[in-house]
Formats: C-alpha cells, structure tokens, sequence
C-alpha cells in the first residue's frame, strides 16, 4: 500500500481554480520531487496536503496511510506524521522556540501513546539534532521564528522536522532565499532523515536544491497539473532547456511580476 | 468564518465560574445617599466621631464634583440616589470573633472560590482577610502576624482598635478630595483591609483580602490602607469576584500604600469581578484609585495587576517617588473581550533625585473588547537623574477589537532619561496554522500566543497567584515561564 496516494485533486482559492486534477502517488522511503514554474500550483499543493484552509478542495481524493486524509484536521494529520517545511516560516513573538517544539513533540507523542518529554529528556533528545544542523543553542531560547535571518528560519524548519521524525516530509521551496553555504547544510540536514521508513516531497522551483537532495522521482507541475513525470534526470533536462523547452510558460513571468 | 477565528472566539467566551450567589439574609440599608445614610453606615460600624466627620467631609465636597468624562469608555449615566450603599451578612452577634463563629454558609462559599478559610487548609502560606459585601467576614492568622508586631485585619477594625494610625495615614496619599470616585468612596466606604507593617519587619507571609460582591444593587466601596515602616517589606495580593447579574453594579475602591525609608510594599491583583455576558449585559463598573507614596528613602512600590473581569475597568495604580532613590513598577495585563471597555494604566511622578520606574503594560482585545492603555511619566524638576522605562504592548484577537495607547510624558528635568516602547500584534490565521501543522490544537496555540505575551507580568505575581492568572487565561502552567 503507497503511503500517499492522491487522485484527481482539484482545489481553489476563492473564485480561482489552482489544482486542475492531481494525480501523485508516494511509497514508503521515496523522494519526490515537485518543479515548476512560479503559480503552477507547487507551494499550493503542499498546504493542501497539510490542510491549509485558505483552499477550498473541489475534487478528488487523497489517502493517506489508508485513511481519508481530506477529512483529518491540520494537527491530526501532522500527530499523523505529516510535516511541512514552510517556504515562509510564521514568528510567533513571546513563545520559546524551544518551548513550542517541545509542545509540539508531546501532542505528537501523546498521540501514539508514548509517554510526554520532561525538559531534561526533551534537551537529551534535541542535542544531537542542534549539531547535526549546526543550530546555535541561543535561536532555541529566542521566540519562535523572531527576528531569525532567512537562512536560520530554514534551518529551524529542518531541526523541528528532525526532532519531530515525520513519516511524510512535505519541503516547501526551503532552498529559497538560501546561498550556497546554508543550502549544503539543509540538504546535509534532509539527507541525514532519509531512511526507507520516511517519504519525501520536496517543491521546488530550481534544479540546483536536487543536486544535493537527489530525488528518486521529478514531476513537472504546470497549470494545476501534472504535465512529465521521470527521474531525476528529468530535472537535469529542465536545467539544460528550461520550462520553456517542455513548451511550459512561467504564468508569473507571462503575465509580468505581480 | 474559517475554523480557528471560531476557536478563538470560543476562547474569549468562556463562562465565568464565580457567577453563583450566596443565599444569605442580609442586613441592607434603603437605596440612595444622603448625609443620613453616612450616618447610619457610619453607626453600624460603630465609628468614632472623627470619622464620620471625615465622611462628612468627602460628601459634601463630592457633592460639588462631576464624573470624569475623559476616559475612552462609554456608559449610561449611573443614578447614584439609586444604590444600596452597605450590605451585610446578618448575623446573631456583633460580628464573628474567631474562625469558628463564621456563618458556616459563609465559609462554603469562600470554599467555591477556592478560598478556604481554614488556617491549616491549602493556602498555608497566605494569610486571607475576607470581604463579603461591605463587611469583612474573616481574618486567618491574625494572631501569629501580630506575634511579629504585623497589624493585619478588617479596616473597619483598624479604625476602633488603632485609630493613631488610621488617622495619620488615611488619605495622606489619596486626599478625599482627590477625584470624583475617591471622594465617593471616602464618603461611603464600607470595609477594605489595613495593614502595618512596623520597622525592619519582613512580613513572613503573603497577605490577602479576597473581595465578593453577593447582595443584589449593591456598590461595593472598599477601602484598603497599607503602611510598611522603615525597612519593613509586605507582599499582599487581592482577588475578587461577583455573582452573575443582569444590572451593573458599581465598585469604587481606594488603595493607599505608604513606604518609609528602604521599606517595600508589592501589590498583586487579579481582578475577576463579573464581566457581563456575551451582549454586554451586567456586569461590574470597576472605578478604582490606587495610588502608592514612596515617601523614604530608597523605598519600592510594585504594582502587579491582572485585570480580566468588570465591564468597565478605570483603574491607575500610581506611585509618588518622594524619597530619593525610590523606585516604582507597574506591570498590567489587561484583557477586554466581548463588550468591555477597560481604560487602565499608571501614574508614574518623580520628585526625589535617582529615582527610577518601570512600566510593563500588556493589552489584550478579543471579541467587541476595548482595551485603553493611559500612562503618566511625570519627572518633576527636583528629580536629578530620573529614569523611566515603559513599554507598552497590545495584542488583538479577532477584527472587532481595539486597542488605544496614550502615553503622557512630562519631564522637566535634563538630566533624566525616558524610554517608552510599544507595539500592536495580532493573532494571525497563520501563526494558527503553523502551530496546528506542528499538531498543537488551536485552542493550545492560542494559549500559548496569550501566555507567552503575558509572561513578563506572570513572572512577578506571587507562586499562587500566578496559577490562578494562567488559569484565568485559559493558559496551563506549563510553560515558558523562566
């Protein structure tokens, strides 16, 4: 049985249609990742899947681990093992990074019945992930996203995902806004979780995020669809002759900059 | 409406618990005021002449005096001829002399709230004066605070037991000509809580009056005086609540602190009285003057508040800084949600030299709540190297809330310094989202946005206070406190 499966998903936000029928299936340990152009329907399709309510889903269904994910609120699914990388991590001001990892990692734990963290095995816990992603101990104490630069949001985003060991991994466009230093380290960081238990759907934009993550599947995501599918050599070919070589046109681009 | 504006709403509209009332026969005089009925309130507490000279005094010169109107709250006109302005438990004698006379319903409705009157019972550490309507029911511990030389009773009390004392201090920091409401309150005052402090005692326990509002139309007019002696230290706390009601009733309370030379005086409230309901129907008009002396030198005065209940909150705990360095807080968290109005904030007047204050204010607006932050920074020019922090925060939840700052600074001296800071944030659909991702429920990432704007005020209300705050936020202890 997949560990994902979506079929014929449709979704809008207000009046506009964005996903015009989705077909994707994931299995246990693979890497997938999702290109296209800007307003193909990639960040789009991450919220939907970790039940973003700002999109009204339309058609079409989606299994998760045999169950309908569709119907599960945003915090089932992700005590469900559901993780999203945000492409724009949210601050919240006054609460301890630390703090809300820790309460986030108890609701999850509370929810496989396995006992809460006191904050002595919680820190025993988080210490290996804060090296692996090179974290500096004082963003754990500091509010949750505030004030952090770009690339330290990015990694934070990493380090809850290590902490918080999902079994589906969604990384929405965390390549963006990084130089090349900080990118090697997250993918360092992403690399570190795969394993055959874990799956992965990594959105992006370029192919250079994939010369360090290397998926086992690309799928090229253009108007709400899923026009080519291949491995990853599709992503090099993307590379060499860009959107425009699948004859994709960038809606952004098209219509100018919004 | 997307899901989590609903959670939050449903946040804001919790039932208030303390709404129940007490059956109790009470001893009640008509509606209405007049120099009679000071007389008779007087009387029935069996007053010394001077007094009710005092009381006379205030009247008439409250008589002479309008309501203030520049507060950024809005209400009827209240009909002062149309109040009962002293309400007592009836009891056989003249009043309780030890714990054991208490009115046994008495005793379970403190129980309710979780204020037990048992000196063995939970609040071990505390010593609790207990205010049901206009008289004060109980003290606990009395006798060991006197072992120390600690005055700590029923201010009713304190008038016929230390009447040198009372009358030395009795507003000296709040003249009863000072506003509108104090000179109502001076007037009509019913029972409130005293406390002395004497020279180079540390009070070995947290002092506490418990307020409750029970007998129907009432005003409660309380009046509390504390003095901390030279090198004296009291940490006291007050909580207060009243039953559920349809009409507003009214609260005029003076508080008036005095501390002599490197005395210390800490001031918590958590103030809960009705709110009103989900409409703005009933609940408490809360019109309150607190003010603090820092009369010695390097003498503190700390206010703490926790204001969450009363449909109209007009409330400025202040400090006088007299001696030099003297220092002064305040730290509020304010909440007003569905349709009360809170105006509420500090007076902060440097007049001794190095003298130094502190403001910590946050606001909290949820549902058709309007949250008013009022603040005085006034460094008079006597007060060589004044200095003043003040920060100011407010946080909205939903779209029909307001929060309003107006912050007044007046410095006339150049060698002070003065810092204000303040911010607006709201609680967003996605700080909502991103917690629920991370499989925190919205109602939990609500609390823990609350809370963590909260804590900087938390961190300085005593151990047991602090849990009843939370609690009252609908935020549970564990947390980033520390």
């Amino acid at each position: 049985m997949p560990l994902l499966e979506i079929k014929g998903l449709h979704a809008t936000i207000g009046e506009r249609e964005i996903l015009k029928g989705i077909d994707l299936t994931v299995n246990a340990g693979e890497v997938h990742a999702i290109m296209g152009p800007n307003g193909s329907g990639k960040s789009t399709l991450a919220q939907v899947l970790a039940g973003r309510d700002l999109y009204a889903v339309t058609g079409g269904q989606v299994t998760y681990d045999g169950k309908d994910l569709l119907a599960m609120a945003p915090e089932d699914r992700a005590r469900e093992g559901i993780f999203l990388a945000f492409q724009y991590p949210v601050e919240i001001p006054g609460v301890s990074n630390q703090y809300f990892l820790k309460a986030a990692l108890n609701t999850q734990r509370k929810h496989r019945e396995l006992p809460e963290l006191d904050a002595m095995d919680f820190l025993d816990l988080i210490r290996g992930k804060i090296e692996l992603m090179e974290m500096e101990s004082s963003l754990l104490n500091r509010a949750v996203n505030a004030g952090f630069s770009g690339g330290e949001k990015k990694r934070n985003e990493i380090f809850q995902m290590a902490v918080l060991e999902p079994r589906l991994a969604i990384l929405d466009e965390t390549d963006s806004g990084l130089d090349i230093d900080a990118l090697k380290l997250v993918a360092h960081g992403v690399n570190s979780l795969r394993g055959p238990e874990r799956s992965m759907i990594v959105v992006t934009h370029y192919q250079r995020l994939l010369d360090y993550i290397v998926p086992d599947f690309v799928h090229v995501l253009a108007e709400g669809r899923i026009v080519k599918s291949g491995g990853k050599e599709l992503a090099l070919e993307l590379e060499r002759s860009g959107y425009a070589g699948l004859g994709i046109e960038d809606a952004e681009e098209a219509v100018g900059k919004v | 409406m997307s899901e989590s504006t609903n959670t939050i709403e449903t946040f804001a509209n919790r039932e208030y618990k303390w709404g129940f009332v007490t059956d109790i026969e009470s001893d009640a005089i008509p509606r209405g005021l007049n120099e009679g009925v000071i007389g008779l309130i007087s009387a029935k507490k069996r007053e010394p002449e001077w007094m009710l000279e005092w009381r006379l005094k205030a009247y008439r010169h409250w008589l002479t005096m309008t309501e203030p109107t520049w507060a950024n709250i809005h209400y009827p006109p209240i009909d002062y001829q149309d109040i009962i302005y002293y309400a007592a438990p009836k009891s056989k004698k003249d009043g309780p002399k030890s714990l054991d006379e208490v009115d046994p319903e008495l005793l379970r409705t403190y129980e309710k709230l979780g204020i037990p009157l048992q000196e063995r019972a939970i609040l071990a550490g505390v010593a609790v004066d207990a205010v049901f309507d206009s008289v004060s029911v109980a003290t606990t511990f009395k006798a060991k605070l006197m072992d120390m030389g600690v005055i700590f009773g029923s201010f009713s009390e304190a008038v016929r037991e230390h009447p040198d004392l009372v009358k030395q201090y009795l507003g000296s920091v709040v003249p009863s000509s000072d506003n509108f409401f104090a000179a109502l309150n001076s007037a009509v005052f019913s029972d409130g809580s005293f406390c002395y402090v004497p020279k180079g005692v540390r009070c070995p326990m947290e002092l506490s009056t418990y307020f409750r509002i029970n007998a129907k139309d009432t005003g409660q007019f309380e009046r509390t005086l504390i003095v901390a002696d030279e090198g004296a230290f009291v940490s006291y706390l007050e909580g207060c609540t009243a039953p559920m009601r349809d009409t507003n009733q009214l609260h005029a309370a003076v508080v008036e602190l005095v501390a002599l030379d490197n005395a210390q005086i800490k001031y918590s409230t958590v103030q809960n009285w009705y709110p009103g309901d989900k409409d703005g129907k009933g609940g408490i008009y809360n019109f309150v003057t607190k003010r603090g002396a820092c009369r010695g030198v390097n003498s503190k005065i700390s206010w703490t508040q926790v204001e969450t209940g009363s449909s109209i909150t007009w409330k400025y705990p202040s400090c006088l800084l007299m001696g030099d360095n003297s220092v002064g807080e305040f730290y509020s968290v304010a909440l007003a949600n569905n349709y009360q109005q809170a105006d509420t904030g500090t007076k902060m007047i440097h007049i001794g030299k190095n003298t130094t204050s502190t403001i910590v204010s946050k606001g909290i607006s949820a549902g058709h709540g309007q949250n008013t932050y009022r603040g005085g920074v006034k460094i008079l020019k006597s007060a060589t190297g004044a200095r003043n922090y003040s920060q100011c925060d407010s946080l909205l939840l939903g779209d029909k809330c307001g929060a309003h700052t107006f912050p007044y600074l007046e410095v006339r001296n150049t060698s002070s310094q003065v810092e204000h800071e303040a911010s607006t944030s709201k609680i967003g659909e996605d700080q909502i989202f991103y917690c629920r991702q991370r499989g925190i429920s919205t109602e939990d990432a609500v609390s823990m946005i609350v809370h963590g704007f909260c804590k900087e005020v938390f961190r300085e209300l005593p151990m047991e206070f602090a849990v009843e705050a939370q609690k009252l936020l609908g935020v549970s202890l564990e947390g980033s406190v520390g």
